[in-house]
């Protein structure tokens, strides 16, 4: 494409928030191909979403306070822990970090004014809203919400009476806006890199990125056809999955775990994008390993592919399938390692800035390494007959789940949001919030790897007197820890609407191309398109490196 | 990269290659059904499977010009069926075996 | 108008971009696709002789006829951007209307097909069919799902092309600018390839 169609008025100093399109008012978002827009229109739908599942942990929590009942029926917890997982999963993790931050930041991160396809990405934003209405609505519509666990196993989520359809159709429709935002993503990477931006010049968060488009592209349409039959099943009884008609439950298992699995490397491979991002700006360094940090996110969303049935030791699979899948599985932890072994090189000797986004982001290093530690122990199949199904498990994934990609977003928007909307918000009270965070977040996680151990099975409504104390402290641990969401909600919104105002375009000393640039960026995000003459990391506009302004 | 020539010359097939294709893909077709009567057993699958992907490969590399698209598309359909084909031979591990 | 009028209106085009986007929107079409084709493989390996006999119970003459009907409409469907490469945009809307015209045939043997099939008393949740062996029963699951989507796939590629012809005719396809029939042209041969492993895994096992 000709360098001529980039250039645009040199005047023109707008912020993309003030900028007046083809639509006014709120048309002009909700319409808005802009996707810095796009980003900002997740973001909002993300932290409700996000909301909407916290409510429904507290509840399992308050539920599990006391052995037998505490404040609702089985029925109802059943509903709860899987409109807990479905909202988490599908609305909150999966989309988070490459919707919100991907949209806003990949296109400006290699010097291109927009993604490939900007219809297209308001069109997956839609899509997400229309599949999150959809859950939300499964929730009030006869039938209640479905009981079945995010999984929806065969045979019960064809046998329940409950909106298993809904939920399922919400599902695949959230699916086809990952997928859309996946080949946007791969295509924008190929095709609008700014000249001289050549792959191994790149952002490390772009080739986070870039692997994980590849998997959203990839697996999301296995789990998309797998709850198509499971509606198809429920409507006109086919019976693939149905024993009695001759189908298999565990191909069922198969082909749900082909997606979930690399889903889980969906989630988690942005957030280390985003730690690769900013370690070294608060350690003063550059980062340790480039290439490995490259290689190994690619090597992730390979590997990753292949390890699915780690999640189906105890259905009932031959024992080749077994061990085939425990050695494949022990293979993934390596480029996770990788990571955070350069990470760790790159932390040394450096200048560390505890500043919020710098404390989420460590906070992520250790919390993700419990998980992902965690995770290998089950990938012995001995240790994992007694381990399956037990809350050892739901510790490990909301570890690397909640403490790995959790944090990443939050480490994100600590970073990132005053760029976006250039308001800065109080340090103090996100250093504050983070503590109540983290501190909760153990509480209430790290009893369940005790209690597992010792024999609690998840999912359970009611549970024998040894477990109590257990349970109780991992409550308490939950309050702590919506008290620092609530901390850190309060402040990060508070900011938006009377935050100190700045306009300094680098306050944290970043070298990537969106410290360069306005804060808040204009609407084609560059005056003209940068060519890059230096190496990675060392990216200059203007052949002048735009330094760290502080704000006090 | 070759971003600078989006709009630049799409190579041109003359209307005979597309014809030539067509005819090979109704013979193979033919193949195929001649083949299905004679029963060899598991060979007769692992023939229709043949054929199959004859076809689809003179459907990608002609009808859909991916012979003569950049490199980048055809590492990419490499990719997708590396996945299926590796995703199939893992799901096999747990049917083919005690 | 202002320079930052004048730049608004000069649109960012990227042929090969979007074929890039088509390409890896056509793999997700493959894999969900390829998540049925799984299923058929297991349950085919454990259950082939049932599969063999439900297999009969399919009228191969109208397979291999509808087969045929679709590899030609791929032809015409290169056929028409070969036209449009060359100008010729009347031949370019010809061939994109055979191609319609074809599909249209295509689902009209399917129509007839599936009505025999129910007329017999063969669908899923019918008595006849539950009271057939398991491997039966799941060969004919298979057989509606896998042909049902493929057949809601031609119905989405008809209305594909049907767009592309009226472009055509109103001349924003072009000579010099045809990649969305390019695109279409794509996702329709996808629709074929699908068909052309569907066919034999279905009508040719017996």
């Amino acid at each position: 494409m000709s360098t001529d169609a980039t250039t645009i008025s040199t005047n023109d100093h707008t912020s993309f928030l003030d900028y007046q399109g083809k639509y006014k008012g709120i048309r002009g978002w909700i319409f808005s191909t802009d996707h810095k827009r796009i980003g900002i229109l997740y973001l909002i739908g993300l932290l409700s979403f996000f909301a909407v599942g916290v409510t429904f942990g507290f509840l399992i929590r308050l539920e599990l306070l006391t052995p037998g009942k505490t404040i609702v029926d089985p029925q109802t917890y059943n509903s709860f822990f899987t409109l807990h997982g479905v909202i988490m999963i599908f609305l909150f993790v999966i989309p988070g970090l490459p919707a919100v931050f991907g949209n806003f930041f990949l296109p400006i991160m290699i010097g291109a004014k927009d993604v490939a396809f900007p219809r297209i990405n308001l069109l997956s934003w839609w899509l997400y809203i229309i599949g999150g209405i959809l859950v939300i609505v499964s929730i009030l519509l006869p039938g209640g919400p479905a009981d079945t666990g995010w999984t929806f196993y065969i045979p019960y989520s064809v046998r329940t009476t409950t909106n298993v359809i809904f939920t399922g159709l919400a599902a695949f429709i959230l699916g086809f806006s990952s997928i859309l935002t996946g080949l946007n993503f791969v295509t924008t990477i190929h095709r609008l890199r700014a000249p001289g931006m050549d792959w191994f010049k790149m952002p490390l968060f772009s080739w986070a990125l870039y692997a994980t488009a590849w998997i959203q592209i990839l697996a999301t349409p296995i789990i998309g056809i797998t709850l198509l039959l499971i509606v198809v099943e429920r409507v006109f009884g086919v019976g693939l999955f149905d024993p009695a008609l001759g189908g298999d439950p565990i191909l069922y298992q198969h082909l749900f775990w082909i997606y979930s699995h690399p889903a889980v490397y969906i989630m988690i491979v942005p957030a280390m994008g985003v730690v690769t991002e900013i370690i070294p700006v608060f350690a003063r360094r550059t980062i340790f390993g480039y290439k490995f940090i490259a290689f190994s996110s690619i090597a992730i969303a390979l590997l990753g592919s292949l390890v699915w049935a780690h999640h189906m030791f105890t259905a009932g699979m031959s024992s080749t399938a077994q061990y085939v899948f425990s050695l494949l599985t022990f293979l993934v932890a390596i480029p996770s390692a990788i990571k955070v072994f350069n990470w760790t090189a790159t932390l040394y000797k450096g200048s560390i800035q505890l500043d919020p986004p710098m404390l989420f982001a460590l906070a992520f290093i250790f919390l993700f390494s419990i998980g992902g530690l965690t995770g290998i122990v089950q990938g012995a199949l001995s240790v994992d007959i007694h381990l399956t199904d037990t809350s050892f498990i739901v510790a490990h994934f909301h570890y690397v789940m909640f403490g790995g990609t959790g944090f990443g977003i939050f480490a994100a928007l600590h970073y990132w949001l005053p760029k976006m909307f250039g308001r800065m918000y109080n340090m103090k009270v996100a250093k504050v919030g983070f503590w109540f965070f983290f501190v909760g977040f153990n509480t209430l996680y790290f009893p369940l790897f005790v209690m597992g151990w010792l024999g609690m099975p998840r999912r359970y409504y009611d549970y024998l007197p040894e477990y109590t104390i257990y349970h109780q402290i991992s409550t308490v641990g939950s309050w702590i820890l919506i008290t620092g969401l609530i901390i850190i909600y309060y402040n990060l919104i508070k900011s938006l609407r009377s935050g100190e105002r700045i306009t300094a375009r680098n306050i944290w000393g970043g070298e990537t191309l969106e410290w360069q640039i306005e804060t808040p960026p204009i609407h084609e995000n560059f005056h003209e398109i940068p060519t890059i003459r230096t190496g990675f990391y060392e990216y200059k506009m203007n052949d002048e490196v735009v330094e760290k302004e502080e704000v006090k | 990269m070759e971003k600078h020539d989006s709009t630049a010359e799409h190579k041109e097939h003359g209307y005979g290659i597309y014809i030539l294709v067509w005819l090979g893909l109704l013979a193979l077709t033919g193949v195929t059904v001649a083949v299905a009567g004679i029963n060899f057993g598991g060979i007769t699958v692992a023939t229709a499977l043949l054929v199959a992907s004859v076809k689809s490969f003179l459907v990608l590399k002609i009808f859909m010009h991916l012979g003569a698209e950049q490199k980048t598309f055809k590492i990419f359909v490499l990719v997708a069926l590396s996945f299926i084909i590796i995703s199939f031979v893992l799901l096999f591990s747990d049917y083919s075996f005690i | 108008m202002n320079a930052q009028e004048q730049a608004a209106v000069h649109v960012h085009r990227d042929d090969v971009g979007a074929r890039m986007g088509m390409w890896l929107f056509l793999f997700t079409e493959l894999l969900l696709f390829g998540g049925l084709f799984f299923l058929y493989s297991v349950y085919r390996f454990v259950n082939q002789e049932q599969f063999h006999i439900a297999a009969k119970e399919l009228n191969t003459l109208i397979g291999t006829f509808n087969t045929i009907i679709l590899l030609t409409s791929s032809l015409t469907m290169a056929l028409s951007i070969a036209a449009i490469q060359r100008n010729n945009k009347s031949l370019s809307v010809f061939f994109q209307a055979l191609t319609i015209l074809l599909a249209f045939g295509f689902l009209i043997n399917k129509y007839f097909e599936w009505s025999i099939k129910f007329h017999h008393g063969v669908f899923p949740g019918s008595e006849i069919l539950l009271n057939k062996p398991k491997g039966e029963i799941l060969f004919f699951g298979l057989y509606y799902v896998m042909t049902g989507l493929h057949g809601l796939h031609v119905i989405i590629g008809v209305v594909l092309i049907a767009i592309m012809t009226r472009l055509t005719i109103k001349g924003v396809i072009n000579k010099d600018s045809y990649v969305k029939l390019e695109s279409a042209g794509l996702y329709w041969h996808l629709v074929d390839i699908i068909w052309i492993f569907l066919f034999p895994l279905f009508y040719l096992i017996t």
